[in-house]
Protein backbone atom coordinates (compact mmCIF):
# COMPACT_ATOMS: atom_id res chain seq x y z
CA UNK A 1 0.00 0.00 0.00
CA UNK A 2 1.17 3.39 -0.79
CA UNK A 3 2.88 5.38 1.61
CA UNK A 4 0.29 8.50 3.18
CA UNK A 5 2.06 11.60 2.51
CA UNK A 6 2.47 14.15 5.60
CA UNK A 7 0.78 17.85 5.66
CA UNK A 8 4.21 19.48 4.12
CA UNK A 9 4.12 16.87 1.12
CA UNK A 10 0.64 18.04 -0.10
CA UNK A 11 -1.38 20.53 -2.08
CA UNK A 12 -2.83 23.38 -0.17
CA UNK A 13 -6.70 23.54 0.95
CA UNK A 14 -7.75 20.16 -0.38
CA UNK A 15 -6.66 21.02 -3.82
CA UNK A 16 -6.79 18.12 -6.17
CA UNK A 17 -3.61 19.61 -8.83
CA UNK A 18 -3.71 15.78 -11.41
CA UNK A 19 -7.05 15.61 -13.32
CA UNK A 20 -8.67 12.08 -13.70
CA UNK A 21 -7.03 10.65 -10.50
CA UNK A 22 -10.38 9.28 -8.73
CA UNK A 23 -9.19 5.68 -10.53
CA UNK A 24 -6.42 5.53 -7.77
CA UNK A 25 -9.08 5.76 -4.83
CA UNK A 26 -9.81 1.94 -3.99
CA UNK A 27 -13.50 2.40 -3.23
CA UNK A 28 -14.10 -1.44 -3.49
CA UNK A 29 -13.70 -2.11 0.00
CA UNK A 30 -16.58 -0.22 0.73
CA UNK A 31 -18.63 -2.82 -0.32
CA UNK A 32 -21.24 -5.45 1.62
CA UNK A 33 -22.74 -7.54 -1.60
CA UNK A 34 -20.65 -8.01 -4.90
CA UNK A 35 -22.34 -8.64 -7.98
CA UNK A 36 -21.79 -11.64 -9.66
CA UNK A 37 -22.54 -12.68 -13.07
CA UNK A 38 -24.54 -15.49 -15.29
CA UNK A 39 -22.32 -15.48 -18.62
CA UNK A 40 -25.04 -18.43 -19.42
CA UNK A 41 -28.05 -15.94 -18.91
CA UNK A 42 -26.02 -12.91 -20.07
CA UNK A 43 -26.66 -11.20 -23.48
CA UNK A 44 -24.61 -8.63 -23.66
CA UNK A 45 -26.56 -5.74 -24.31
CA UNK A 46 -24.48 -3.81 -22.13
CA UNK A 47 -27.51 -2.19 -20.05
CA UNK A 48 -25.82 -2.88 -16.50
CA UNK A 49 -22.47 -0.58 -18.70
CA UNK A 50 -24.83 1.85 -19.40
CA UNK A 51 -26.15 2.21 -15.90
CA UNK A 52 -23.05 1.62 -13.92
CA UNK A 53 -22.06 4.75 -11.83
CA UNK A 54 -18.79 3.71 -11.34
CA UNK A 55 -17.73 2.73 -14.85
CA UNK A 56 -17.17 -1.27 -12.99
CA UNK A 57 -18.63 -2.97 -15.59
CA UNK A 58 -15.93 -4.49 -17.63
CA UNK A 59 -16.77 -4.71 -21.65
CA UNK A 60 -14.36 -6.39 -23.87
CA UNK A 61 -14.97 -6.70 -27.71
CA UNK A 62 -18.68 -5.17 -26.63
CA UNK A 63 -19.24 -8.23 -24.75
CA UNK A 64 -19.72 -7.81 -20.76
CA UNK A 65 -16.71 -9.82 -19.25
CA UNK A 66 -17.00 -9.18 -15.47
CA UNK A 67 -16.65 -6.77 -12.78
CA UNK A 68 -13.76 -3.81 -11.73
CA UNK A 69 -13.92 -4.84 -7.93
CA UNK A 70 -11.32 -2.53 -7.11
CA UNK A 71 -13.66 0.07 -7.75
CA UNK A 72 -17.23 -1.49 -7.74
CA UNK A 73 -19.17 -0.25 -4.75
CA UNK A 74 -22.04 -2.96 -4.30
CA UNK A 75 -24.62 -0.83 -5.26
CA UNK A 76 -26.49 -3.74 -7.01
CA UNK A 77 -27.75 -1.18 -10.28
CA UNK A 78 -26.74 -3.37 -12.38
CA UNK A 79 -28.28 -6.67 -10.83
CA UNK A 80 -31.69 -4.35 -10.96
CA UNK A 81 -31.68 -3.20 -14.07
CA UNK A 82 -30.39 -6.66 -15.75
CA UNK A 83 -32.82 -7.73 -18.13
CA UNK A 84 -31.85 -11.11 -18.04
CA UNK A 85 -31.70 -11.85 -14.73
CA UNK A 86 -28.12 -12.45 -15.42
CA UNK A 87 -26.44 -10.76 -12.40
CA UNK A 88 -26.85 -11.79 -8.45
CA UNK A 89 -25.41 -9.65 -5.62
CA UNK A 90 -23.80 -12.16 -2.84
CA UNK A 91 -22.48 -10.89 0.43
CA UNK A 92 -18.62 -10.12 -0.02
CA UNK A 93 -16.86 -12.27 2.83
CA UNK A 94 -13.35 -12.82 3.44
CA UNK A 95 -12.04 -15.20 1.21
CA UNK B 1 7.41 53.65 -8.17
CA UNK B 2 7.52 57.24 -6.94
CA UNK B 3 8.04 57.80 -2.78
CA UNK B 4 5.06 57.15 -1.00
CA UNK B 5 3.69 60.45 0.05
CA UNK B 6 2.44 61.02 3.13
CA UNK B 7 -0.21 63.66 2.24
CA UNK B 8 -3.49 62.32 3.85
CA UNK B 9 -7.01 64.30 3.58
CA UNK B 10 -9.06 64.59 6.65
CA UNK B 11 -12.44 64.27 6.25
CA UNK B 12 -15.33 63.54 8.52
CA UNK B 13 -16.70 59.72 7.97
CA UNK B 14 -18.40 57.19 10.38
CA UNK B 15 -17.33 53.62 10.19
CA UNK B 16 -19.63 52.49 7.89
CA UNK B 17 -18.40 55.08 5.39
CA UNK B 18 -14.69 55.01 6.19
CA UNK B 19 -14.58 51.08 5.99
CA UNK B 20 -16.38 51.55 2.16
CA UNK B 21 -13.95 54.40 1.22
CA UNK B 22 -11.53 51.41 1.97
CA UNK B 23 -12.99 49.00 0.09
CA UNK B 24 -13.10 51.99 -2.84
CA UNK B 25 -9.77 52.85 -2.96
CA UNK B 26 -8.43 48.75 -3.10
CA UNK B 27 -10.79 48.86 -5.74
CA UNK B 28 -11.87 44.58 -5.60
CA UNK B 29 -12.24 42.41 -8.58
CA UNK B 30 -15.46 41.19 -6.39
CA UNK B 31 -17.90 41.95 -4.03
CA UNK B 32 -20.64 39.99 -2.84
CA UNK B 33 -23.22 41.14 0.15
CA UNK B 34 -26.14 41.44 0.98
CA UNK B 35 -27.40 44.13 3.49
CA UNK B 36 -28.26 43.95 6.93
CA UNK B 37 -28.29 46.83 9.94
CA UNK B 38 -26.14 48.22 10.98
CA UNK B 39 -23.91 47.19 7.88
CA UNK B 40 -26.44 48.36 5.34
CA UNK B 41 -25.07 51.86 4.75
CA UNK B 42 -21.26 50.57 4.18
CA UNK B 43 -22.48 48.39 1.27
CA UNK B 44 -24.88 51.17 0.21
CA UNK B 45 -22.03 53.45 0.20
CA UNK B 46 -20.09 51.07 -2.14
CA UNK B 47 -22.72 50.25 -4.09
CA UNK B 48 -22.92 53.96 -5.19
CA UNK B 49 -19.49 53.77 -6.03
CA UNK B 50 -19.63 50.91 -8.64
CA UNK B 51 -22.77 52.33 -10.01
CA UNK B 52 -21.08 56.32 -10.59
CA UNK B 53 -17.79 53.69 -12.19
CA UNK B 54 -15.89 54.71 -9.66
CA UNK B 55 -14.22 50.70 -9.11
CA UNK B 56 -14.01 48.29 -11.68
CA UNK B 57 -15.77 45.57 -8.79
CA UNK B 58 -18.03 43.40 -9.87
CA UNK B 59 -21.05 43.85 -6.95
CA UNK B 60 -22.99 40.62 -6.65
CA UNK B 61 -26.10 41.39 -4.83
CA UNK B 62 -27.08 37.63 -3.68
CA UNK B 63 -30.16 36.83 -1.77
CA UNK B 64 -28.60 35.97 1.16
CA UNK B 65 -25.68 35.91 3.34
CA UNK B 66 -24.99 32.22 2.78
CA UNK B 67 -24.61 33.32 -1.09
CA UNK B 68 -22.66 36.19 -0.54
CA UNK B 69 -20.24 34.36 1.08
CA UNK B 70 -20.41 31.20 -1.11
CA UNK B 71 -20.43 33.49 -4.20
CA UNK B 72 -17.17 35.22 -2.42
CA UNK B 73 -15.18 31.67 -2.29
CA UNK B 74 -16.04 31.19 -5.66
CA UNK B 75 -15.05 34.21 -6.80
CA UNK B 76 -11.42 33.98 -4.84
CA UNK B 77 -10.95 30.36 -5.90
CA UNK B 78 -11.62 32.04 -9.48
CA UNK B 79 -8.88 34.49 -8.95
CA UNK B 80 -10.73 37.48 -7.60
CA UNK B 81 -9.63 39.53 -5.19
CA UNK B 82 -12.97 39.61 -2.75
CA UNK B 83 -14.21 41.50 -0.53
CA UNK B 84 -17.64 41.59 1.56
CA UNK B 85 -19.27 42.81 4.35
CA UNK B 86 -22.27 41.73 7.02
CA UNK B 87 -23.22 41.56 10.69
CA UNK B 88 -25.33 39.42 13.61
CA UNK B 89 -27.58 37.31 11.65
CA UNK B 90 -26.34 37.80 8.53
CA UNK B 91 -22.70 36.70 9.36
CA UNK B 92 -24.10 33.90 11.70
CA UNK B 93 -26.28 32.77 7.80
CA UNK B 94 -22.30 32.60 6.58
CA UNK B 95 -21.18 30.22 9.41
CA UNK B 96 -20.64 27.00 7.62
CA UNK B 97 -19.22 29.03 4.47
CA UNK B 98 -16.55 31.19 6.78
CA UNK B 99 -14.91 27.79 7.52
CA UNK B 100 -15.03 26.71 3.70
CA UNK B 101 -13.27 30.07 2.77
CA UNK B 102 -10.51 29.36 5.41
CA UNK B 103 -9.94 25.74 4.68
CA UNK B 104 -9.76 26.65 0.88
CA UNK B 105 -6.96 29.49 1.92
CA UNK B 106 -8.53 32.22 0.07
CA UNK B 107 -7.35 35.48 1.73
CA UNK B 108 -11.38 37.02 1.51
CA UNK B 109 -11.48 40.09 3.04
CA UNK B 110 -14.83 40.76 5.16
CA UNK B 111 -15.87 44.50 7.41
CA UNK B 112 -18.31 42.85 10.24
CA UNK B 113 -20.07 45.78 12.01
CA UNK B 114 -21.12 44.15 15.37
CA UNK B 115 -24.44 43.40 16.47
CA UNK B 116 -26.02 41.43 18.87
CA UNK B 117 -27.06 37.86 17.38
CA UNK B 118 -30.59 37.22 18.38
CA UNK B 119 -32.38 36.23 20.27
CA UNK B 120 -34.47 38.37 21.36
CA UNK B 121 -33.67 40.42 18.08
CA UNK B 122 -31.95 43.21 18.46
CA UNK B 123 -29.68 45.17 16.55
CA UNK B 124 -27.67 47.29 18.39
CA UNK B 125 -23.81 46.40 19.43
CA UNK B 126 -22.23 43.52 21.21
CA UNK B 127 -19.95 41.27 19.73
CA UNK B 128 -21.90 37.93 20.01
CA UNK B 129 -21.42 37.53 16.33
CA UNK B 130 -17.85 37.63 15.46
CA UNK B 131 -16.41 36.05 18.62
CA UNK B 132 -18.59 33.04 17.84
CA UNK B 133 -16.61 32.42 14.76
CA UNK B 134 -13.40 32.33 16.88
CA UNK B 135 -12.79 29.08 15.49
CA UNK B 136 -13.53 29.76 11.77
CA UNK B 137 -10.12 30.08 11.24
CA UNK B 138 -9.75 33.55 9.90
CA UNK B 139 -8.31 36.53 11.03
CA UNK B 140 -9.94 38.81 13.34
CA UNK B 141 -9.27 42.51 14.33
CA UNK B 142 -11.80 45.43 16.22
CA UNK B 143 -11.14 48.51 14.98
CA UNK B 144 -11.86 51.23 18.14
CA UNK B 145 -12.89 54.16 15.99
CA UNK B 146 -13.40 55.13 12.38
CA UNK B 147 -9.92 55.83 11.66
CA UNK B 148 -9.42 52.17 12.44
CA UNK B 149 -12.08 50.74 10.37
CA UNK B 150 -10.25 52.43 7.51
CA UNK B 151 -6.70 51.57 8.32
CA UNK B 152 -7.29 48.04 9.98
CA UNK B 153 -8.88 46.74 6.65
CA UNK B 154 -5.89 47.74 4.50
CA UNK B 155 -3.63 46.15 7.16
CA UNK B 156 -5.96 42.86 7.13
CA UNK B 157 -6.24 42.14 3.72
CA UNK B 158 -2.35 42.40 3.04
CA UNK B 159 -1.65 40.43 5.65
CA UNK B 160 -4.20 37.48 4.25
CA UNK B 161 -3.06 37.91 0.31
CA UNK B 162 0.40 37.09 1.98
CA UNK B 163 1.19 33.96 0.73
CA UNK B 164 3.21 32.32 3.90
CA UNK B 165 -0.44 33.11 5.42
CA UNK B 166 -3.48 32.65 2.13
CA UNK B 167 -6.42 33.10 5.23
CA UNK B 168 -9.66 34.79 5.28
CA UNK B 169 -9.27 38.47 7.30
CA UNK B 170 -12.96 40.02 9.14
CA UNK B 171 -12.30 43.95 10.33
CA UNK B 172 -15.01 44.56 13.23
CA UNK B 173 -15.75 47.30 14.53
CA UNK B 174 -19.38 48.66 17.29
CA UNK B 175 -22.57 48.43 15.12
CA UNK B 176 -24.31 52.22 15.32
CA UNK B 177 -21.68 52.98 18.57
CA UNK B 178 -18.59 53.54 15.19
CA UNK B 179 -20.54 52.39 12.20
CA UNK B 180 -22.41 55.37 12.72
CA UNK B 181 -20.74 57.98 14.33
CA UNK B 182 -19.18 60.29 12.32
CA UNK B 183 -15.50 61.33 13.17
CA UNK B 184 -12.32 63.19 11.29
CA UNK B 185 -10.35 60.18 9.75
CA UNK B 186 -7.07 60.84 7.95
CA UNK B 187 -7.46 59.06 5.05
CA UNK B 188 -4.60 58.37 2.17
CA UNK B 189 -4.23 58.92 -1.56
CA UNK B 190 -6.14 56.81 -3.82
CA UNK B 191 -2.70 55.91 -5.47
CA UNK B 192 -0.74 55.63 -2.16
CA UNK B 193 -3.22 52.88 -1.09
CA UNK B 194 -2.80 51.23 -4.66
CA UNK B 195 0.99 50.34 -4.35
CA UNK B 196 0.22 49.66 -0.47
CA UNK B 197 -2.19 46.79 -1.55
CA UNK B 198 -0.33 45.76 -5.07
CA UNK B 199 -1.53 44.15 -7.78
CA UNK B 200 -3.13 40.86 -6.30
CA UNK B 201 -1.50 37.76 -6.66
CA UNK B 202 -3.78 34.79 -5.98
CA UNK B 203 -2.02 31.36 -5.04
CA UNK B 204 -4.18 29.50 -7.40
CA UNK B 205 -6.87 30.87 -9.39
CA UNK B 206 -9.69 28.37 -11.48
CA UNK B 207 -10.01 31.24 -14.23
CA UNK B 208 -5.98 32.04 -14.71
CA UNK B 209 -3.76 28.75 -13.81
CA UNK B 210 -3.29 26.57 -17.04
CA UNK B 211 -3.37 23.68 -15.96
CA UNK B 212 -6.99 22.36 -14.41
CA UNK B 213 -7.65 21.29 -10.78
CA UNK B 214 -10.24 20.64 -8.76
CA UNK B 215 -11.34 23.30 -5.99
CA UNK B 216 -13.21 21.67 -2.46
CA UNK B 217 -13.61 17.85 -2.65
CA UNK B 218 -14.39 15.13 -0.10
CA UNK B 219 -11.39 14.80 2.41
CA UNK B 220 -11.78 11.97 4.31
CA UNK B 221 -10.29 10.74 7.68
CA UNK B 222 -6.38 9.57 5.36
CA UNK B 223 -5.81 13.22 4.45
CA UNK B 224 -8.43 16.30 6.22
CA UNK B 225 -5.94 15.83 9.15
CA UNK B 226 -2.98 16.90 7.36
CA UNK B 227 -4.78 19.63 5.22
CA UNK B 228 -6.44 21.30 8.97
CA UNK B 229 -2.55 21.07 10.05
CA UNK B 230 -1.50 23.21 6.84
CA UNK B 231 -4.19 26.10 8.13
CA UNK B 232 -2.96 25.89 11.72
CA UNK B 233 0.30 26.68 10.24
CA UNK B 234 -1.16 29.28 8.25
CA UNK B 235 -2.40 31.18 10.98
CA UNK B 236 1.09 30.08 12.81
CA UNK B 237 2.33 32.81 10.58
CA UNK B 238 -0.16 34.96 10.35
CA UNK B 239 1.19 37.51 13.55
CA UNK B 240 4.65 38.03 11.21
CA UNK B 241 2.07 38.40 8.55
CA UNK B 242 0.30 40.98 10.01
CA UNK B 243 3.41 42.74 11.36
CA UNK B 244 5.10 43.13 8.05
CA UNK B 245 1.54 44.33 6.84
CA UNK B 246 1.43 46.82 9.59
CA UNK B 247 4.95 48.17 9.06
CA UNK B 248 4.63 48.77 5.98
CA UNK B 249 1.22 50.41 6.10
CA UNK B 250 3.27 52.39 9.34
CA UNK B 251 5.86 53.63 6.17
CA UNK B 252 2.75 55.28 4.38
CA UNK B 253 0.35 56.36 6.86
CA UNK B 254 2.35 57.31 10.16
CA UNK B 255 0.15 55.15 12.11
CA UNK B 256 1.59 52.01 13.62
CA UNK B 257 -0.79 48.81 14.42
CA UNK B 258 0.30 46.28 16.45
CA UNK B 259 -1.97 43.27 18.14
CA UNK B 260 -2.39 45.12 21.30
CA UNK B 261 -1.90 48.50 22.38
CA UNK B 262 -1.04 49.41 25.81
CA UNK B 263 -1.80 52.76 27.79
CA UNK B 264 -0.69 54.32 30.84
CA UNK B 265 -0.48 50.36 31.91
CA UNK B 266 3.49 49.76 32.41
CA UNK B 267 3.09 50.53 36.01
CA UNK B 268 -0.43 50.22 36.54
CA UNK B 269 -1.46 47.83 39.50
CA UNK B 270 -5.03 47.44 37.56
CA UNK B 271 -4.83 46.88 33.73
CA UNK B 272 -8.05 46.75 32.16
CA UNK B 273 -8.56 44.98 28.83
CA UNK B 274 -11.22 45.86 26.48
CA UNK B 275 -11.79 45.80 22.67
CA UNK B 276 -13.58 48.33 19.90
CA UNK B 277 -15.04 51.33 21.16
CA UNK B 278 -14.92 50.31 24.74
CA UNK B 279 -11.11 51.07 24.77
CA UNK B 280 -11.26 54.68 23.86
CA UNK B 281 -14.11 54.92 27.37
CA UNK B 282 -11.36 53.18 29.25
CA UNK B 283 -8.64 55.72 28.01
CA UNK B 284 -10.68 58.09 29.92
CA UNK B 285 -11.28 56.53 33.29
CA UNK B 286 -7.43 55.59 32.70
CA UNK B 287 -6.69 59.04 32.63
CA UNK B 288 -9.28 60.04 35.69
CA UNK B 289 -8.02 57.05 37.91
CA UNK B 290 -4.89 58.58 37.48
CA UNK B 291 -5.47 62.15 38.56
CA UNK B 292 -6.66 60.54 41.55
CA UNK B 293 -3.12 58.57 42.14
CA UNK B 294 -4.48 55.35 41.34
CA UNK B 295 -1.82 53.42 39.41
CA UNK B 296 -4.81 52.15 36.54
CA UNK B 297 -4.39 51.27 32.86
CA UNK B 298 -5.53 50.21 30.05
CA UNK B 299 -5.04 47.39 27.27
CA UNK B 300 -6.40 47.65 24.31
CA UNK B 301 -6.64 43.97 22.20
CA UNK B 302 -6.62 44.73 18.78
CA UNK B 303 -6.19 41.34 17.30
CA UNK B 304 -8.18 38.93 18.67
CA UNK B 305 -7.07 35.77 16.28
CA UNK B 306 -4.71 34.83 15.60
CA UNK B 307 -4.03 35.27 19.67
CA UNK B 308 -0.94 36.93 20.66
CA UNK B 309 -0.14 35.43 24.02
CA UNK B 310 3.16 36.08 24.21
CA UNK B 311 2.45 39.81 24.07
CA UNK B 312 -0.21 39.38 26.41
CA UNK B 313 2.00 37.98 29.04
CA UNK B 314 4.52 40.43 28.60
CA UNK B 315 2.04 43.31 28.91
CA UNK B 316 0.02 41.86 31.81
CA UNK B 317 2.70 40.19 33.46
CA UNK B 318 3.38 43.04 36.05
CA UNK B 319 -0.13 44.18 36.60
CA UNK B 320 -1.15 42.99 40.15
CA UNK B 321 -5.21 42.64 39.19
CA UNK B 322 -6.14 42.20 35.04
CA UNK B 323 -9.93 43.72 34.91
CA UNK B 324 -11.12 41.49 31.36
CA UNK B 325 -14.12 43.20 29.95
CA UNK B 326 -16.15 41.12 26.91
CA UNK B 327 -19.11 42.68 24.97
CA UNK B 328 -20.20 39.19 25.00
CA UNK B 329 -21.41 36.76 27.12
CA UNK B 330 -19.75 32.58 26.67
CA UNK B 331 -22.93 30.65 27.84
CA UNK B 332 -21.86 27.53 29.89
CA UNK B 333 -17.86 28.51 29.77
CA UNK B 334 -15.88 29.79 32.69
CA UNK B 335 -16.40 33.59 31.64
CA UNK B 336 -16.00 35.52 28.70
CA UNK B 337 -13.85 34.25 25.40
CA UNK B 338 -11.31 37.27 25.90
CA UNK B 339 -11.25 36.20 29.76
CA UNK B 340 -10.51 32.62 29.73
CA UNK B 341 -7.73 33.26 26.74
CA UNK B 342 -6.04 36.37 28.55
CA UNK B 343 -5.98 34.28 32.06
CA UNK B 344 -4.49 31.55 30.10
CA UNK B 345 -1.72 33.30 28.53
CA UNK B 346 -0.88 34.45 31.94
CA UNK B 347 -0.52 31.04 33.55
CA UNK B 348 3.20 30.61 33.44
CA UNK B 349 4.33 34.60 34.09
CA UNK B 350 6.56 34.57 36.83
CA UNK B 351 4.38 36.59 39.29
CA UNK B 352 1.15 36.17 37.73
CA UNK B 353 -1.96 38.86 38.00
CA UNK B 354 -5.46 37.72 39.44
CA UNK B 355 -7.85 38.21 36.62
CA UNK B 356 -11.10 39.17 37.09
CA UNK B 357 -14.19 39.25 34.14
CA UNK B 358 -17.00 41.69 33.40
CA UNK B 359 -19.45 41.33 30.90
CA UNK B 360 -20.99 44.43 29.63
CA UNK B 361 -22.68 45.98 26.93
CA UNK B 362 -25.23 43.26 25.31
CA UNK B 363 -27.49 44.27 22.90
CA UNK B 364 -25.98 47.96 23.12
CA UNK B 365 -26.69 48.42 26.43
CA UNK B 366 -24.51 51.50 26.60
CA UNK B 367 -21.30 51.32 28.99
CA UNK B 368 -19.71 54.68 30.01
CA UNK B 369 -17.08 55.68 32.34
CA UNK B 370 -19.39 55.44 35.48
CA UNK B 371 -19.58 51.39 34.95
CA UNK B 372 -16.03 51.01 34.26
CA UNK B 373 -14.67 52.84 37.05
CA UNK B 374 -17.17 50.02 38.88
CA UNK B 375 -14.77 47.98 37.38
CA UNK B 376 -11.27 49.28 38.33
CA UNK B 377 -12.64 49.82 41.55
CA UNK B 378 -13.41 46.07 41.97
CA UNK B 379 -9.78 45.08 39.76
CA UNK B 380 -8.23 47.36 42.89
CA UNK B 381 -9.87 46.29 45.97
CA UNK B 382 -8.85 42.47 44.48
CA UNK B 383 -4.75 44.36 43.85
CA UNK B 384 -5.01 45.23 47.37
CA UNK B 385 -6.57 42.20 49.48
CA UNK B 386 -5.50 39.38 47.00
CA UNK B 387 -8.78 37.88 47.28
CA UNK B 388 -11.11 37.31 44.38
CA UNK B 389 -14.95 37.49 45.42
CA UNK B 390 -16.01 36.69 42.25
CA UNK B 391 -14.52 36.14 38.55
CA UNK B 392 -17.22 36.91 36.67
CA UNK B 393 -19.33 39.53 36.98
CA UNK B 394 -21.89 41.94 35.11
CA UNK B 395 -21.79 45.55 34.42
CA UNK B 396 -24.94 47.69 34.05
CA UNK B 397 -27.30 44.83 34.15
CA UNK B 398 -30.11 45.44 36.99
Amino acid sequence: MEKKKGWKEIPMGGLITEAGNAEEYETGSWRTFKPVLDKEACNNCLICWIFCPDTSIVVENEEMVGFDYVHCKGCGICAAECPKKAIEMVLDQEE
Amino acid sequence: MAKPSLATTKIPLAGNEAAAYAMKQVNPDVVAAYPITPQTELMQTFAQYVADGEVDTALITVESEHSAMSACVGAAAAGARTMTATSANGFALMWEVLYIAASLRLPITMTVVNRALSGPINIHCDHSDSMGARDAGWIQMYAENPQEAYDLLLVALKAAENHDVLLPAMVMYDGFIISHTMEIVETLPDEVVRDYVGAYKPAYALLLDEKPFTVGPLDFHDYYFEHKRQEIEGTEHAPAGLAQAAAEYEKVSGRRYGPLESYRADDADVVMVALGSTAGTARYVVDVLREQGKAAGLMKLRTFRPFPHAEIAEALGNAKCVVVCDRVASFGAFGSPTFTEVRSALYEVPERPLVINYIYGLGGRDTGPDLLEQAFAEGFRVAETGKIEQHVGYLGVR
